[in-house]
């Protein structure tokens, strides 16, 4: 047995854009055991459900986070109407999860970018940016917002989508696939990429079962997982499948995330095709009283909101259970045995997200 | 497609019952997706936890005893030691035999334990 040293990861870590903290035990250079810790910045923001009412607390929780932010007001709103019993029209469904996959489009690039930073490919990690930048535009054109858009309100959207802008997301989408696609072999086929991922932090399937890993670390070990399967938004019409690895390593999260950039273009396109016409809203009165667990495929993998009340305009919960938080005990268990210079790229193929974690 | 969000299963269960209820949980192959606890308008607490199987949510849900002490679920599930941490740290929820306990570090908050119904 080698000498055993104990090494602190973060809280600041150039590949830390947030705050975790990792006690990594080595001997030698190798991982033999490792302790998170969280909770640097957290903000109480579900406290706010004892100040705020319930229909202001979907731009409460839209505010945790500034990637997947169209995901949590969804998943605000969605809660709360599953707990008043409200049915919200097919066509608020569609744009619900138009939106949705347009940001998992610009979560997933923005990732790659970050990726590539990692192992210090800086083009790379440009050109992912640069790409995503068209996407942000959809956003501004359709919501107003680059970052927060609070288009997801109870009981439906506050903004429709005209035709020929929904014919121009998807013009622009399918024009960037030959782009993505060039972008995307990179990772997959560039020998020095591979050389960081193939292998690398290994999560096999049982392990991800046991550990309860969810979205791309779930599926990259092969396990048959994702909440877009419930039928929630438009999805129960656009037929869906899982985009499935077996390898269980950092290339086959990369890859499961390459794969659902197209898959999610292709699910746009669906959706343009066959959003119905229609009201975008319905009237809400009254207060919620009763109670709705509702789940989201986020890009970093399952959501979990829990809405609350007991018949006043103030919740008595509102409980966001983001990816992240699910992912750290996978974390923990993929690292024990790397190398120690590995830590840093088997941090990001999580793809953490410390400010949903820190709500 | 079916519509299987819609389906929303709360089981209550005693704080005697929890542990062998999550026993015959992991036995019948459910995940733990999340637990969280709740504190209700009479200030009394209940912990839920939400478990899944082929897309289906079920949840348990437990009121907490006045002393606030509950039995971890971390024999049976590793990964709820971030709930159950995180539920001792704003709500002053003592889980005994937690696999991995921060002793209350684990949120560096500026009020301990914001939910407790005591404060």
């Amino acid at each position: 047995m080698g000498k055993r040293t104990i090494i602190p990861f973060g809280p600041q870590h150039p590949v830390l854009p947030e705050p975790i903290h990792l006690d990594l035990v080595l001997e030698d250079e190798v991982v033999v055991d490792v302790i998170p810790s969280i909770g640097y910045i957290h903000r109480g923001l579900e406290k706010l459900v004892e100040k705020k009412e319930y229909t202001e607390m979907v731009y409460v929780i839209e505010r945790i986070c500034g990637i997947c932010s169209f995901g949590h007001g969804w998943g605000a709103s969605a809660s709360i109407e599953g707990a008043m019993g409200i049915e919200v029209p097919e066509r608020a469904e569609y744009l619900r999860t138009i939106w949705h996959e347009l940001s998992r489009i610009h979560s997933h690039l923005l990732w790659l970018g970050l990726l590539a930073d990692g192992f210090g490919f800086e083009s790379l990690f440009m050109h992912c940016w640069r790409i995503r930048e068209h996407v942000l535009d959809l956003f501004e054109k359709t919501t107003g917002g680059r970052v927060i858009f609070s288009v997801c309100k109870v009981g439906g959207v506050r903004k429709d989508i005209d035709a020929a802008t929904l014919k121009e997301i998807s013009d622009t989408l399918n024009a960037l696939k030959p782009e993505i696609k060039k972008l995307t072999d990179v990772f997959l086929e560039d020998a020095s990429v591979k050389n960081r991922t193939v292998g690398v932090g290994v999560l096999t399937k049982e392990d991800a079962i046991e550990l309860g890993a969810v979205g791309p670390v779930a599926r990259g070990s092969g396990v048959y997982q994702d909440i877009r399967l419930t039928g929630n938004g438009a999805y129960h019409e656009l037929g869906f499948e899982p985009m499935i690895e077996e390898a269980g390593d950092c290339y086959a999260r990369t890859k499961v995330r390459i794969r659902e950039l197209f898959q999610s273009i292709e699910l746009i396109t669906k959706a343009v095709e066959l959003i119905p016409e229609g009201p975008i809203d319905v009237p809400v009165k009254g207060n919620v009283d009763g109670e709705f667990v509702l789940r989201l495929e986020q890009p970093r993998g399952e959501a979990y909101y829990y809405a609350k009340g007991a018949g006043t305009k103030f919740l008595e919960r509102m409980r966001v259970r983001t990816p992240t938080n699910q992912n750290i005990p996978s974390l923990v268990k993929m690292l024990k045995g790397c190398d120690l210079a590995d830590v840093p790229i088997l941090v990001l193929t999580i793809d953490p997200c410390i400010s949903c974690t820190e709500r | 497609m079916e519509k299987k969000y819609l389906i929303q299963e709360f089981e209550q269960v005693t704080p005697e019952q929890l542990l062998p209820r999550v026993k015959e949980m992991k036995k019948g192959g459910y995940r733990l997706g999340q637990a969280c606890a709740t504190k209700q308008a009479d200030g009394n607490i209940f912990v839920m936890y939400s478990f899944d199987l082929d897309h289906v949510l079920h949840n348990l849900k437990v009121n907490v005893p006045a002393d606030l002490k509950l039995q971890s679920v971390t024999g049976d599930y590793w990964s709820a030691f971030i709930y159950e941490n995180e539920m001792h740290d704003l709500f002053g929820i003592t889980f005994e035999n937690l696999a991995l306990d921060y002793g209350g570090r684990f949120f560096k908050v500026s009020e301990p334990t914001p939910w407790n119904p005591q404060n």
